[in-house]
């Protein structure tokens, strides 16, 4: 055998085969067949022969240069100071800065108060002056990031090459001059700016042949022309829902986006109970919406379904309701009838005839205000359909785009091919969208920080936008080519602003007072673009879409809701990392947008949803077909609540053009948005190949009957007397087990450590209501905002290793309601009844209950995470606040296994200036909006919520400087500054007269997981919904 | 110990020689300075005017605006009594705005070559005064006495140098000359005995003192322990102070003297580091707040140059052009050019980013003077790093310094409480919670 195995002969070549060949005795001397290049890199033989470098000589220098290198480092980089060398008098390095202004990209308006810290906007608060600001939503919060985009257009561009502004002015007059006598559109987004529309106007009286359109990606349309035709101003009608009794919503996500948003403060207002009374909210919809999650009554609908709702509301005759849906509509038209004039309905049915019965309902309330209504939304969708079919027929010559992104957002797939073929087409744009990525000419614009600007967001409500940073790139506004291309080059647009509002607008008031509060009052009169918008098409608008609408159920298939996403909205800010990453507040999934459908649909189809071993959702992928248009592997979500027979799909994903790739993400639903309807029906959904992994943040759906989030009816929180123990039934103090006796959680017994004394000085405190809480996310964004937090991407996020320091949990019901699922978790006896229902409770509900709950580190005053740092790492503070020391952690995680609340995040990488990622912590630009008072964390520690401690220690700080007491409601927590609805308090409970101090003695008021004896700082006030019926 | 340089008897005779010869030069040129400070003063007492009031004047008056020799926002005085009218003059200072408006061409000439920033009336002062201040303008720079002047003291106190090196010189050549005539006598000693024939005894050959050492176990371990933990307490004490930049003084890109300003000027610290009393940052001035001052001061005095330039080997007026250029002065003109340069400071107090430390916390609530922390920045030619700005530094400091109430609304209700929990008069700052890590660490 030996001998066998040593006779093999193994060869590379035929070659070897041959024992004469030359070739193979040469190699046989050589190892290489080619020489190595030695002397290429070795340098000249001799030289190296003749070199008293020896081998050892060179090892001797490696490794003295080694040990040199390594000893250098120990000493500390050579770090530069550069001052001023005319320093401005508002700046001191270290100290804040903070500018009313007012943001308007034509989807979201908010009057907001910038923070800038040495001349950098870094944060977006509210500005509490502004009574009818529109709403600082999560969009709102995130903006100051979408400045520090390092894809922005930076220069004026000719033919997608830089240019000058005088190089562009010209080229724009030759255009314009050829132009002459041809249609030219300048299709712009809403301005609700009066200045602009003189601005507007002036340039359309030179040019002529140039028409101004309005356009909305995201359409109100027919709620406009229905406000039209009943009051004649193109507005939309302003809500006060705290005056709401009963609120009855038909498909409109009021909450969310409805016409605007900026409702959830006055909801609120009215969700608290007072006085024993609180309103009552009945919800009819397709998809499960943010409005609908927080409603007394949900009822799923399909959107025909909806118009006969609307039709029996609203006092007409509804047909074809099923039995169920009839009488939960009887019930509350009942609720309506007896709440009269303080009864509303609004609906969002893209139906002027619904929407002109649901105003005509509403004219004799007291909820809806029709003479200062909004003007946030004026684009007319009969216009815009008109430009849309203009350029694909090549009717219109030209096109001037401002703000909007037609070649994406315009239903019509023919279009993008038209747009690049016009004789002219001009985009004004901060991103290299796709419009402005087909377009010959592209006019840089500022971002709103960089810009100035007049709004008036509501009749009689003005806002001025000013600059609160130079701009950063060699852009232009709007309006400042305006005042260059009509010949008045030398007025700068903040002169010309400055006249219109002091002539027109302001009359005696101060100027400096106006930009200083960024918001006034006035009754000046002033033209709109509402105003001058033509209605002639509105007769045929109103009969078409109606029976649209009523001949659906004849047609079959399924029915598609548009939506737009908390996150992402109409998409305009569809490159900021915040966004994107926002858990969608119902399905809590990020980095996505998807085809939601009922369970019994995807059954019906074969659609699934799982987890898988990692616990990552993954999902089947279906093809969307509308009207011939179809979108091919979308994934698909089921979403409990969503109307058997319906599918929603979120707006604003889907873009490619400026944008980095990890930003890329989801489909493009506005391919499906025709006729600029957010109901399409004959839908078709066919399940197609493949798994979407999702990066879903929650996921486990239900409670499972525990207390998690304590709730009870208004009935039993109005009648309910205290109980022998002196607590109130349905908000019991766990007991403990000790010595075989039962005692309260809270008693001193049940603790293993003697409890600090807390009476002295500061003692912080969180409460967060349930009842308020909308689930809105902005609080979410302001943390990030506020405390660095890093972002870390759609593959980390599956992974679970987001890094949110404050979540805003969601829960379903898995029976019809959390409190069936009490009852049926302490019906269970028995292994086997255990094993089946508790499996059962898993399962949400197909239409659940939904509550939301912002958890962040509860900062226990017994905190399991402080006892198991074994480099102590994490430590308590007098002031209550649980610390972490980020430079003494070594990562051992042993915090975040013990934390009974899970709001430790740990990072698993550097996120900051790190090449893997590429988000706006990883270039120049985007680290301009760091928090300079925050660390930035590195790879290997842990984090959490600090309760904001860089905020409180400030305002000691302040307090300290001035010699003063600490005033009531200064102290303030990134998220409870940024609730809009007030479910966020904070402050400090040893001041007796604070607000925090009566909430903590609020009956309503309950630990999370009390039962564990950590003794939290954070407490919840327990959510009451109203079950009351008429 | 210095090092001999001289080993041959005629340098070092020479360089006494010229020792003797600088001393009896500096003799001489101290008359002379003698005589021209008499020389310049005489014409003064014969004026006009009063010279020596006129400078008190001149100073409490027109120095904000004016120079003898040099434009300033003003032109350059001396000899002005010579180029105009004395009574033109008078009016002129009295009230340059009534002068101007009536007409006078020299008066609007002037005017408009000076940016017309009119001149401030002085309506207060009388004739005499005026006289004096003409007689104190009218003094002659009195240049080249002073630069000799500091010249030979300069030779003087390297002369007095050279005495001592010579000295210990001619000390150690004895010593050396005395070693040699030992080891010579020793030879000839030992030839001496041994052409005698006296047996020179050696002595018993014993084992080598390190033989001994080694051989013995015991005292090679202790020693070894000994070595050991001698090296490991060194190596600790290096290691420590890694990253630790105690005395860390670079050169900065404008030789700034605190000496000078905080020192011989006392301007205080917080006129320049405004942003200490309020903000975290102490700030490092705006070239802005300099040329507060340094717009009137485009020159040191001579006594502070002459000491630049001896005991630093700076020439300070270089350095304040330094300023100009980053500034954008020009000088000549009185007027900024708009072409600035930023100055690259290098940061001397480096704390790490986690961190958090803030001025007025220290400098404001608590009243800390600034050289607590950063030493006697008056004394610092070159500022450096005082104190080491390690945790422990700071903690201790936490530990020792009571917090200060006085007056401050704030700590009253807590202090109350705290100090009767505590059992104490005074809280110090770790009493109060500045300890806890989340004070500085977020």
């Amino acid at each position: 055998m030996n001998n066998m195995a040593s006779n093999k002969k193994y060869w590379k070549s035929v070659e070897e085969l041959d024992d004469n060949s030359s070739i193979v005795e040469t190699l046989k001397q050589n190892e290489f067949v080619e020489p190595i290049p030695t002397d290429d890199f070795l340098g000249d033989k001799e030289t190296l022969e003749a070199s008293s470098t020896t081998r050892r000589d060179f090892l001797k220098y490696v490794g003295f240069s080694t040990a040199a290198a390594s000893l250098a480092s120990c000493e500390g980089p050579v770090i530069k100071s550069i001052p001023y060398v005319v320093a401005p008098d508002e700046i001191v390095p270290g100290v804040a800065n903070y500018y009313a202004t007012t943001m308007a990209d034509g989807f979201d308006f908010a009057n907001v108060l910038v923070k800038t810290r040495e001349g950098r906007p870094i944060k977006i608060e509210r500005n509490d002056l502004a009574k009818n600001g529109g709403s600082v939503n999560a969009r709102v919060h995130a903006s100051v990031l979408s400045m520090y985009d390092k894809n922005r257009v930076q220069n004026p561009l000719i033919d997608g090459k830089d240019a000058t502004w005088s190089d562009f002015d010209a080229k724009v007059a030759q255009k314009m001059n050829e132009m002459k006598g041809k249609e030219v559109v300048l299709l712009t987004q809403t301005f609700a700016s009066p200045s602009t529309s003189k601005l507007i106007k002036e340039f359309t009286a030179k040019y002529s042949n140039v028409r101004h359109v309005i356009y909305d990606a995201v359409s109100s349309s027919e709620a406009l022309d229905a406000f039209q035709n009943k009051y004649g101003t193109r507005a939309l009608a302003d809500y006060d829902f705290s005056k709401a009794e009963v609120i009855v919503s038909v498909g409109a996500d009021f909450i969310g986006d409805w016409q605007g948003g900026g409702y959830e403060a006055g909801y609120a207002k009215g969700r608290i109970p007072k006085n024993g009374k609180m309103s009552k909210h009945y919800q009819f919809e397709a998809n499960m919406s943010l409005a609908g999650a927080n409603a007394d009554v949900r009822v799923p609908v399909t959107p025909t379904q909806q118009l006969q709702i609307v039709k029996a509301l609203t006092g007409g005759s509804a047909s074809g309701l099923p039995d169920n849906v009839a009488a939960a509509v009887a019930k509350a038209k009942a609720h309506l009838q007896k709440a009269g004039s303080r009864g509303v309905v609004i609906t969002n049915l893209p139906d002027v005839q619904a929407q002109a019965m649901v105003l005509d309902y509403n004219a004799n309330g007291v909820v809806m205000d029709s003479t200062k209504p909004k003007l946030t939304a004026m684009g007319n969708t009969q216009e815009v359909m008109k430009v849309m079919n203009g350029v694909v027929l090549g009717t219109v010559k030209g096109l001037i785009t401002v703000g909007v992104d037609p070649v994406y957002s315009f239903p019509n797939k023919k279009f993008a091919e038209a747009y690049k073929s016009l004789e002219m087409s001009l985009a004004f744009s901060m991103k290299p969208d796709a419009t402005a990525s087909a377009a010959k000419l592209v006019a840089a614009t500022p971002h709103y920080l960089e810009s100035w600007g007049d709004l008036q967001l509501k009749k009689g409500t003005f806002s001025i936008m000013q600059p609160t940073i130079k701009p950063l790139f060699n852009t232009r506004q709007f309006q400042e080519c305006l005042l260059a291309w009509t010949g008045q080059g030398d007025v700068t647009y903040y002169d010309y602003l400055k006249e219109f509002m002091v002539g027109s607008v302001l009359g005696t008031s101060s100027w400096n007072q106006a930009v200083h509060d960024g918001v006034f009052e006035s009754t000046a009169n002033v033209n709109t673009d509402a105003d001058t918008t033509e209605s002639n098409s509105l007769e045929l608008e109103s009969s078409t879409s109606n029976g649209a609408l009523s001949n659906a159920s004849q047609s079959g298939g399924m029915e598609l809701t548009l939506y737009t996403k908390t996150g992402l909205g109409n998409g305009s800010q569809a490159n900021n990392p915040w966004l994107q990453e926002l858990p969608d507040p119902i399905t809590r999934t990020t980095w996505d947008n998807y085809v939601t459908v009922s369970k019994a649909d995807a059954e019906a189809m074969g659609i699934e949803n799982f987890n898988v071993a990692d616990g990552g959702l993954n999902g089947s992928y279906v093809n969307v077909t509308v009207n011939g248009v179809t979108i091919e592997n979308v994934p698909a979500l089921i979403q409990p609540g969503q109307a058997k027979g319906s599918v929603g799909l979120a707006l604003g994903y889907g873009r490619k053009e400026g944008l980095q790739e990890e930003m890329q993400t989801g489909v493009n639903a506005y391919q499906l948005y025709s006729n600029f309807k957010s109901v399409q029906i004959g839908v078709s959904i066919e399940k197609s190949s493949g798994v979407h992994e999702f990066a879903c943040v929650q996921l486990h759906n239900t409670m499972m009957g525990r207390d998690i989030i304590k709730e009870t009816t208004l009935e039993i929180f109005n009648t309910a007397k205290r109980n022998h123990e002196g607590e109130y039934d349905w908000n019991p103090i766990p007991k403990v087990s000790k010595d075989h006796e039962e005692i309260p959680v809270t008693s001193p017994d049940a603790d293993l450590w003697t409890s600090f004394d807390r009476s002295v000085g500061h003692h912080f405190n969180l409460s967060i209501d349930l009842n308020a809480c909308t689930g809105c996310g902005a609080c979410v964004v302001a943390c990030h905002a506020e405390n660095n937090v890093p972002v870390v991407g759609k593959a980390e996020m599956r992974k679970s290793r987001d890094m949110h320091w404050l979540r805003i949990d969601r829960y379903y019901s898995s029976e019809g309601s959390f409190e069936a699922d009490l009852e049926k978790k302490e019906n269970i006896s028995g292994l086997g009844s255990s094993l089946s229902e508790y499996g059962e409770m898993e399962d949400p509900s197909a239409n659940p209950q939904v509550a939301f709950q912002p958890v962040m580190c509860q900062h226990c005053n017994h905190a399991p995470c402080e006892t198991v740092c074994p480099v102590a790492a994490t430590s308590h503070g007098r002031q209550g606040q649980n610390h972490m020391a980020y430079n003494r952690c070594v990562g051992t995680r042993y915090c975040a296994n013990n934390c009974p609340y899970k709001v430790r995040r740990f990072n698993w990488f550097l996120y900051a200036e790190n090449d893997e990622f590429d988000y706006h912590m990883n270039n120049d630009l985007g680290r301009m909006v760091l928090n300079p008072d925050v660390v930035v964390r590195s790879r290997g520690v842990m984090e959490k919520c600090s309760m904001c401690i860089q905020m409180t220690q400030k305002t000691i700080l302040d307090a300290k400087r001035d010699g003063r007491k600490v005033k009531e409601g200064e102290f303030k927590t990134a998220c409870s500054a940024a609730c809009e609805t007030g479910a966020i308090a904070f402050g400090d409970i040893n001041a007796e007269k604070s607000e925090i101090h009566e909430l903590k003695e609020n009956k309503r008021m309950y630990h999370l997981l009390e039962a564990v004896g950590t003794k939290p700082n954070v407490f919840y006030q327990t959510k009451v919904r109203n079950t009351n019926e008429a | 110990m210095q090092k001999v340089k001289f080993t041959s008897i005629p340098s070092i005779v020479s360089l006494l020689l010229l020792a003797v010869l600088l001393t009896f030069s500096n003799n001489i040129s101290a008359q002379a300075d003698s005589t021209a400070v008499a020389e310049a003063a005489t014409p003064a007492a014969e004026g006009v005017g009063d010279a020596e009031a006129g400078e008190a004047l001149f100073k409490a008056n027109c120095a904000a605006c004016h120079k003898l020799y040099k434009k300033a926002v003003g032109p350059a005085l001396f000899e002005v009594s010579k180029k105009y009218d004395r009574e033109w003059l008078y009016k002129w200072i009295n009230n340059s705005a009534a002068l101007i408006a009536s007409g006078d061409a020299q008066a609007i000439k002037i005017y408009e070559e000076y940016n017309k920033s009119p001149m401030t009336a002085f309506p207060g002062l009388s004739t005499t005064d005026i006289d004096n201040i003409l007689a104190y303008t009218d003094t002659p720079k009195p240049e080249p006495t002073v630069a000799t002047g500091g010249g030979t003291a300069d030779t003087g106190e390297s002369g007095s140098g050279v005495s001592n090196n010579i000295i210990l010189g001619a000390l150690a050549l004895v010593f050396l000359l005395l070693v040699v005539m030992l080891v010579l006598v020793n030879k000839t000693l030992k030839k001496i005995a041994a052409a005698n024939g006296v047996v020179y005894e050696e002595k018993e050959k014993r084992a080598p003192l390190w033989r001994v050492f080694a051989e013995n176990q015991f005292l090679v371990m202790v020693t070894s322990i000994f070595l050991l933990l001698s090296a490991a307490y060194f190596m600790y004490g290096y290691f420590m102070q890694v990253g630790v930049d105690q005395g860390y003084a670079p050169v900065q890109p404008i030789h700034y003297s605190h000496r000078i300003h905080a020192g011989d000027n006392q301007i205080d610290c917080k006129y320049c580091h405004s942003s200490a009393r309020k903000s975290k940052h102490s700030g490092i001035p705006s070239l802005n707040v300099c040329m507060n001052c340094h717009k009137n001061i485009s020159e040191v005095s001579d006594d502070t140059y002459a000491m630049g330039q001896e005991e630093y080997g700076v020439d300070y007026n270089k350095e304040i052009q330094k300023l100009y250029k980053a500034v954008g002065w020009d000088a000549a003109n009185q007027a900024y050019t708009g072409e600035t340069e930023p100055v690259k400071w290098v940061r001397i107090h480096n704390l790490p980013d986690f961190a958090y430390f803030n001025h007025s916390q220290h400098v404001t609530v608590a009243g800390v003077d600034c050289q607590t922390c950063h030493g006697p920045v008056e004394e610092m030619e070159i500022m450096e790093q005082h104190s080491p700005l390690t945790m422990g530094w700071c903690i201790n400091c936490h530990r020792e310094t009571n917090v200060n109430v006085a007056g401050n609304e704030y700590y009253k209700e807590i202090h109350e409480q705290l100090s009767k929990k505590y059992g104490v008069d005074q809280l110090t700052a770790a009493q109060m919670g500045g300890l806890e890590c989340g004070k500085c660490h977020y």
